[in-house]
């Protein structure tokens, strides 16, 4: 590859000041017609016509991005990377994605950062105990790492919790996957366009969809604000603006649009080195490379595109935090923002074609998305070249809804996503 | 946060409300009768609305009383509020 | 060689109260009214600290809250010590000690210095392109990043302080308490309006208040003694609450503001014992008038980051304020007047100015005369090309603009100095109008956003609404609130304002250097190690969004959020990329304003308080009979009583064996209790519940399932016909307030026609459920004219009988499968009840048990409880409870769902019992059910949701879900754990007494 990046490329391009770089990816018009288009330049949308271009030989493809690649939920969320889910088409689904992850900075050529300091899920009640077991069990028959920790293994994997016994809800236990960790959120979103875009996949921004256009059952192309573009095939990636998209084109979606919200901390030198999730108590903490803790917080209950929540969520999430990390009282919030997730009623995505032929949808992905993107993204682009499902996303499909085979995992654990 | 003016109580602070989800959908008289299509229109399939929605609270800190509200989603400026069984206002 | 700096006593300094404080472990001196960063520069202290990246030397930039460079960690101790606090908002107190962040061993030698050396090959975005290889690699590198990155550290031990919550409502809150803010509260209050002022500085009047120039006059008198008088006369208006040392930290929808106020760390350390740190004021406010004034800008030139460089109006601020001067021999570099302002300051004082250097050619301001006067040197012109001096400036280098400002031309000129300040002119601070949602606009004659609309709701003022002569604040001011408060007068009609600022500005985003672009060091975010150069850089590689190029480049990241610096990388943008800067837009202000400390956030939510504890009536009588509690939702509930040296096993086998033997009594109050009453009581239950209630008598009770209308069980309970439209329902202890949630709405929007009232009633009732073969003895004893017999009293029917005057409803059910009663009272007399139950029981030895006990006596029986055998993907055929689903009823909830393509499959899971091979043998909840072990992965079928050694079968038993398990009874499955398979046989749920006799006994 041209351009390759490496520490010789940096050291030769020191020597020009850094003024010969390449453009990490084009920024072109969009052409009259394509073979497919990919609404939404999310990781996921990215990695999909990453994969259609390189595993399924279309090259003749593009991105179509309301705003700038990477600015939904890609880049706002709090990047935790894991695959110890509790049915088997989860599980199948993550660990996937979590199989790409691990060598996704080489074939992308790109450094996402990927880094498996382990996630940690912990136990605050008799029936979580119950549940996190049920779930490791099934991981480890699934062939993924994952261990069940005591009160006394989840002090020693991370000292700084509060595993006082007097606590309100005091940590009973915990599940460790050392597999899972972080990556860098904007990277996988660069790296993926960048890897697109040498294979000849047009990355269009600033170019809104406006409507789908439809010849009876079938799609033609779609209307943006650069003009129509032809296409056969549409493959839909756009989190929370999902419904948006699908009411273009006539159809309903199981999903509601919520808020979510994050924060980061000031930086400080490293005091937490694994991803700490708490479900009960609801509190997820990491802390990113930067040094700043990073801490997610929960949906709000209504409907709204705002990217805003409320106060008290952030206020419920730091209750938990100091709850159950005392010494962090003194640590300040230094950003605090808003993501909208698309979430399905059994908290599981779509991965689906639909009833209108051409027309394909990825999407609610809820609170978890950012995970699965790779895996998302090999699994969408086989669908839409195929016409078919992948035997690891036929579980993912719309019909679910329909005959009643859910894949539960909001209901069937307290795992959080 | 959101001040909500309940029907039945006046202005409240939305950390006494509880979002219920998007408003008029009937549950159908006779749901044996559908098919399976059908009943999930019903039970999981939503219009997820940017834009003017129609939509049910619950004051659940307050009188507990379900009634109905027409917001904007896309910014959260909150239109009109009604009560349950009463026609929407258009407009 | 120490210096006093000290050049004039400032009356917001007190001489007379000397404060002593360490820096990096040595001894200084400030005085009351000092900041940390205003008491160091008095020492003649600028190295403060390092940068994030390069480990550059950093010093005192600014007076403010936009400081990027002086942040230190304050004290050593492992539970008060805080990471990353400005310099220059710590009021300095006796005890303070700080010290430099993100150095090794010291912030004048500091190993992480080499970084800078090594700069030419960290450019933005360097570790996308590298630590690649070898692969497995990352790690490793990684380790040696996060120890690199960083500032402070963070505390090691809970904190000891106490933080609350205020909530406030209010007419009109005005944000900032400079000259604008303090007119507006002015006018506010005395038009009546509750209002709140607040400002993030220990004292009112902004930069105003030390303003003592003869050219800028109200009423004839400085603005500075103006403002004096404006402030003393509002302290005394009623209506009108102030706040200093209060920050708004965000503003939410709806006039909803955080605002955090400091409330000890300004005292001595001995002085804070006991007394709230910080509150958060949560601030609902009608209206909101923001008048958060402007900051300053920086310029962008080569090594722009050293010691030394202060912005302009800090140094004044310095001076004015403190009294310090921040150098012996000061130059200013500027684009605009205010540096003519700050030089003017100090030559009144006496402090040396050596040099303006001006990009300006023309300058017409009445201020350079007086500047001229004092003889000093003004290069019109020009700019720094170069500054010197690696932990203080001593030395810049200037050359002569080009016509276009692009380039330098001319000879190179040296000036010696140690201080430098720098004036890029003024930032609106419109953070928080935006967090607000509100729209910006840019004006091109100065390059600013401001404010596009005010809303009827809101209201910039002041220079945070491009305002920047005193004229025009006051005049725009007095108009804008006119309307805004819909008065028609504002009592400041005959205001005089002299004023002489000078708008004309000569905007350079990025000053040229003789050097090429990439050899130079023209800081942007001084914070992140942010340059020109990678702004540029970014662009080149194709990123366009300003919120690409920030990510990319970190710049705006740091602890500052760009307050500084997010201005010029939006222009270098829009120069670099032609763009215009309105296209371009700003990246997002997300809040908060300034960090704000979780401890605040969380207010006095923590320990205890995290959430509320639910107790029964009991509690206190389980807590002296040494129970231990299991958290059941917000609920504490008896978990099981050990004796002494008993174990947890031994205890639940003991109580289960006396409950099964004998008598035991458990403490049911946290199940949940809604009382039904109305016309349609029995249809309500018809519709809700699966099974059919129209025919159950009065008095008799009946088991019901509810399902969501999914189709999967939700909850279940008895119900008890009291009256012929009055009903009791029990519901899971977790359920409760999530059944009663969803029986509200039914009622109210799917079935208003129906006439049903509905009342929570868990807590005014407490339940004692006294279960064994001698529970009817003992009932009897304490009530005595109770007819028990089985023709009066069967299973499943209830009565109403009293002791004395209190009245009891006494259930016959069972969910343990022995006879059992449960007595409900009013809450109040259920100690009493208690007692008189293990009163009575004692010569049948009643024994306590808890939830465990209970949970094993009714896996026994088979009987399911919701959420540990179910989990939201069970239906009641899964169930193998066919028996309660009502196949004449049309409709109930969930029914539909019942007959779907998927949900009636015959190989779903369903509730089986499991039986170990070996009988001692007792299997691990949660673990995985196959029937065969291959390879990975395994095909599972299953799970064990329930499993227990149970004394009075004396083997071990467990329950299940198994996929089409009812037709796998008496086949042999295999439960592979980690280190072993267990065999196991599929049997029927119920182990024990399946034919009811016990119920009976």
């Amino acid at each position: 590859m041209k351009n390759k990046y490496s520490i010789f490329s940096l050291l030769k391009n020191a020597l020009s000041y850094h003024e010969n770089w390449e453009k990490a990816w084009k920024d072109p018009e969009p052409k009259k017609e394509y073979e497919a288009v990919i609404i939404g330049g999310g990781g996921h949308g990215l990695a999909t016509a990453y994969y259609l271009a390189k595993k399924h030989n279309m090259k003749n493809i593009a991105v179509v991005e309301k705003g700038w690649i990477g600015g939904g939920n890609t880049g706002r969320n709090t990047t935790i990377i894991r695959s110890n889910y509790l049915w088997d088409a989860s599980a199948g689904l993550y660990d996937h994605a979590l199989k790409i992850w691990e060598s996704l900075s080489q074939e992308l050529n790109y450094n996402v950062m990927f880094s498996q300091r382990g996630v940690m899920n912990l136990a605050h009640n008799l029936q979580d105990v119950r549940d996190l077991k049920r779930r490791t069990h099934a991981n480890r028959l699934n062939g993924i790492d994952a261990v069940y920790l005591n009160t006394e293994e989840v002090k020693k994997f991370c000292p700084i919790i509060n595993t006082s016994q007097e606590i309100r809800y005091p940590v009973l236990g915990g599940t460790l996957q050392r597999r899972a960790g972080t990556a860098r959120h904007d990277a996988v979103a660069w790296g993926y366009a960048r890897g697109a875009d040498k294979m000849g996949v047009d990355i269009i921004q600033n170019c809104e969809v406006k409507g789908i256009k439809r010849n009876g059952d079938c799609v033609e192309g779609i209307e943006t604000t650069k003009g129509f573009i032809k296409t056969n095939k549409i493959g839909v990636v756009a989190a929370g603006h999902s419904s948006v998209i699908a009411n273009m084109a006539g159809l309903k979606l199981p999903l509601e649009s919520k808020p979510l919200q994050a924060l980061v901390s000031e930086p400080v030198k490293p005091i937490i080195d694994t991803v700490v999730m708490s479900n009960a108590v609801h509190a997820y903490v990491s802390q990113s490379d930067k040094g700043e803790l990073v801490i997610g917080a929960g949906t709000d209950d209504y409907i709204s595109y705002s990217q805003k929540g409320s106060h008290d969520i952030v206020e419920g999430t730091l209750n938990a935090i100091l709850e159950l990390y005392p010494i962090f009282s003194r640590m300040r919030m230094l950003r605090q923002w808003g993501g909208i997730v698309d979430i399905c009623p059994d908290a599981s995505p779509i991965i689906s074609k639909t009833s209108i032929k051409g027309l394909y949808f990825n999407c609610g992905w809820g609170t978890g998305g950012f995970k699965a993107t790779p895996g998302s993204g090999d699994l969408f682009a086989h669908t839409i070249a195929n016409d078919e499902p992948h035997k690891l996303n036929a579980a993912f499909n719309i019909n679910r809804f329909v005959s009643g085979d859910l894949v539960d995992e909001h209901g069937a654990a307290a795992v959080a996503h | 946060m959101f001040v909500i003016n309940c029907p039945y109580c006046g202005e409240r602070e939305q950390s006494e409300f509880k979002a219920g989800g998007e408003a008029h959908i009937v549950r159908p008289k006779q749901p044996t009768e559908l098919s399976d299509d059908q009943w999930a229109e019903y039970l999981f399939m939503r219009k997820n609305i940017k834009g003017i929605q129609y939509e049910r609270w619950n004051h659940a800190h307050g009188c507990r009383k379900w009634f109905n509200m027409v917001r904007d989603t896309s910014n959260d400026k909150i239109k009109a509020v009604y009560k349950m069984g009463e026609e929407p206002p258009t407009e | 060689m120490k210096k006093n700096l000290r050049v004039k006593s400032s009356k917001f300094i007190d001489e007379t109260y000397r404060i002593a404080f360490k820096f990096n472990g040595i001894k200084y001196f400030g005085f009351k009214g000092d900041t940390l960063a205003s008491a160091l520069l008095a020492n003649d202290i600028h190295l403060v600290g390092r940068s994030f990246k390069y480990h550059r030397p950093r010093g005192i930039m600014t007076a403010g809250s936009e400081e990027p460079n002086a942040i230190v960690q304050l004290h050593d101790n492992s539970s008060r010590t805080e990471p990353n606090v400005r310099a220059t908002e710590v009021e300095i107190y006796e005890g303070l000690e700080a010290s430099s962040q993100n150095c090794w061993p010291s912030v004048n030698f500091d190993i992480g210095g080499i970084n800078n050396f090594l700069s030419p090959i960290l450019p933005a975005g360097f570790y996308y392109k590298t630590f690649m290889w070898p692969a497995s690699f990352w790690e490793k590198y990684e380790y040696f990043i996060r120890k690199s990155a960083g500032l402070g550290k963070s505390p090691t031990e809970p904190d000891p302080d106490i933080y609350e919550h205020r909530y406030i409502h209010c007419d009109v809150l005005v944000i900032g308490a400079g000259i604008s803010g303090i007119i507006a509260a002015k006018i506010s209050a005395k038009k009546g309006f509750k209002t709140l002022l607040v400002d993030e500085s220990p004292y009112l009047g902004g930069s105003t208040i030390s303003q003592n120039s003869e050219f800028f006059k109200l009423n004839n008198q400085t603005s500075g003694s103006w403002l004096e008088k404006e402030i003393h006369e509002i302290k005394k208006i009623d209506n009108l609450e102030i706040k200093t040392r209060t920050s708004v930290a965000a503003y939410h929808g709806y006039n909803f503001l955080l605002a955090r106020e400091n409330l000890t760390d300004h005292l001595p350390i001995e002085n804070r014992k006991d007394k709230t740190r910080q509150r958060l004021l949560k601030i609902r406010a009608k209206k909101v008038i923001t008048a958060t004034g402007a900051i300053e800008r920086p310029l962008i030139f080569n090594n722009n980051d050293r010691p030394g460089i202060l912005l302009s109006s800090a140094i004044k601020k310095y001076a004015d304020l403190f009294g310090v001067s921040c150098g012996e021999k000061n130059i200013f570099l500027t684009n605009n007047d205010s540096a003519y302002e700050t030089a003017i300051s100090l030559v009144q004082k006496g402090i040396k100015v050596e040099a303006i250097v001006d990009n300006r050619e023309q300058v017409d301001s009445k201020l350079l005369f007086e500047i001229e006067k004092n003889n000093i040197k003004v290069f019109r012109g020009f700019t720094i090309t170069d500054t010197f001096g690696y932990k203080r400036i001593n030395k810049i280098q200037i050359m002569q603009l080009s016509k276009d400002g692009q380039k330098v031309i001319g000879s190179k000129t040296n000036l010696s100095c140690d201080c430098l300040g720098i004036s890029g002119g003024w930032t609106p601070a419109i953070h928080l109008y935006t967090q607000s949602g509100g729209k910006l606009k840019f004006r091109e004659e100065d390059q600013v956003f401001i404010p596009k609309n005010q809303s009827v709701d809101h209201l910039s003022v002041g220079s945070c609404n491009g305002d920047m002569t005193l004229n025009e604040i006051i005049t725009n001011l007095l108009k804008d609130l006119k309307l805004f408060l819909d008065i028609n007068d504002t009592g400041y009609e005959n205001i005089e304002v002299l004023s002489c600022f000078n708008q004309s500005k000569r905007n350079i985003w990025l000053l040229p250097s003789d050097k090429n672009l990439g050899k130079t060091k023209p800081f942007v975010d001084y914070q992140n190690d942010a340059t020109a150069k990678d702004i540029k850089l970014a662009l080149r590689e194709g990123f366009r969004s300003i919120e690409h190029v920030k990510r990319y480049t970190t710049t705006g990241m740091g602890t500052d959020q760009g307050k500084l610096g997010n201005m010029h990388a939006l222009g270098i943008i829009s120069e670099t990329a032609g763009a215009k800067m309105d296209e371009l837009g700003t990246t997002t202000f997300r809040p908060p304003y300034t960090p704000l400390t979780f401890g605040t956030i969380v207010g006095r939510n923590v320990g205890e308080f995290f959430d509320t504890f639910r107790k029964t009536p009991l509690h206190d009588w389980h807590v002296k009979n040494k129970a231990k509690f299991e958290n059941v939702g917000q609920w504490k509930r008896a978990w099981y009583y050990p004796k002494i040296n008993e174990n947890m096993h031994q205890a639940v086998q003991r109580e289960s064996k006396a409950a099964r033997d004998s008598a035991g009594i458990l403490d049911a109050s946290t199940l949940g209790k809604i009382d039904i009453q109305g016309s349609d009581a029995s249809e309500f239950l018809n519709r809700v519940y699966t099974n059919a209630w129209s025919k159950l008598a009065i008095g008799k009770c009946r088991y019901g399932l509810m399902l969501n209308e999914d189709g999967m069980v939700y909850d279940d309970g008895v119900t008890t016909r009291l009256e012929e439209n009055h009903y009791i329902m029990t519901t899971t202890t977790g359920g409760a307030a999530t059944v009663m949630s969803k029986l509200e709405d039914y009622l109210q929007t799917e079935w208003p026609e129906l006439d049903v009232y509905l009342t929570s009633v868990t807590d005014q009732f407490a339940t004692a459920s006294v279960c064994g073969p001698n529970s009817k003895k003992i009932i009897s004893k304490i009530f005595p004219n109770l007819d028990l017999s089985e023709e009066n009293f069967p299973h499943m029917s209830f009565k109403n009988t009293k002791i004395g005057n209190i009245s009891c409803r006494i259930m016959r059910i069972s969910f343990t499968g022995e006879l059992s009663f449960e007595i409900n009272v009013q809450a109040n007399y259920a100690k009493s009840i208690w007692e008189k139950c293990i009163e009575a029981g004692k010569e049948f030895n009643i024994t306590p048990y808890g939830t465990e006990t209970m949970h094993l006596l009714r896996a026994e029986k088979g009987f399911i409880i919701v959420g540990q055998d179910t989990d939201a993907t069970m239906t009641p055929i899964d169930l193998q409870m066919d028996w309660i689903v009502s196949k004449k009823k049309y409709d109930f909830i969930g029914k539909r769902s019942l007959y779907r393509s998927d949900t009636i499959r015959e190989d779903r899971k369903q509730l089986v019992g499991l039986l170990t091979e070996n009988p001692k043998e007792v299997l691990e909840e949660g673990a995985q059910i196959v029937a065969d072990i291959k390879k990975l992965p395994v095909e599972m079928l299953g799970h064990v949701t329930s499993s227990y050694y149970s004394p009075n079968l004396d083997k071990s038993i467990a329950l299940g879900v198994v996929k089409g398990g009812k037709n796998l009874i008496g086949k042999k499955l295999i439960i592979p754990m980690e280190d072993k398979t267990i065999n196991v046989t599929v049997a029927d749920p119920v182990f024990l007494d399946k034919e009811n006799k016990r119920l009976n006994a």
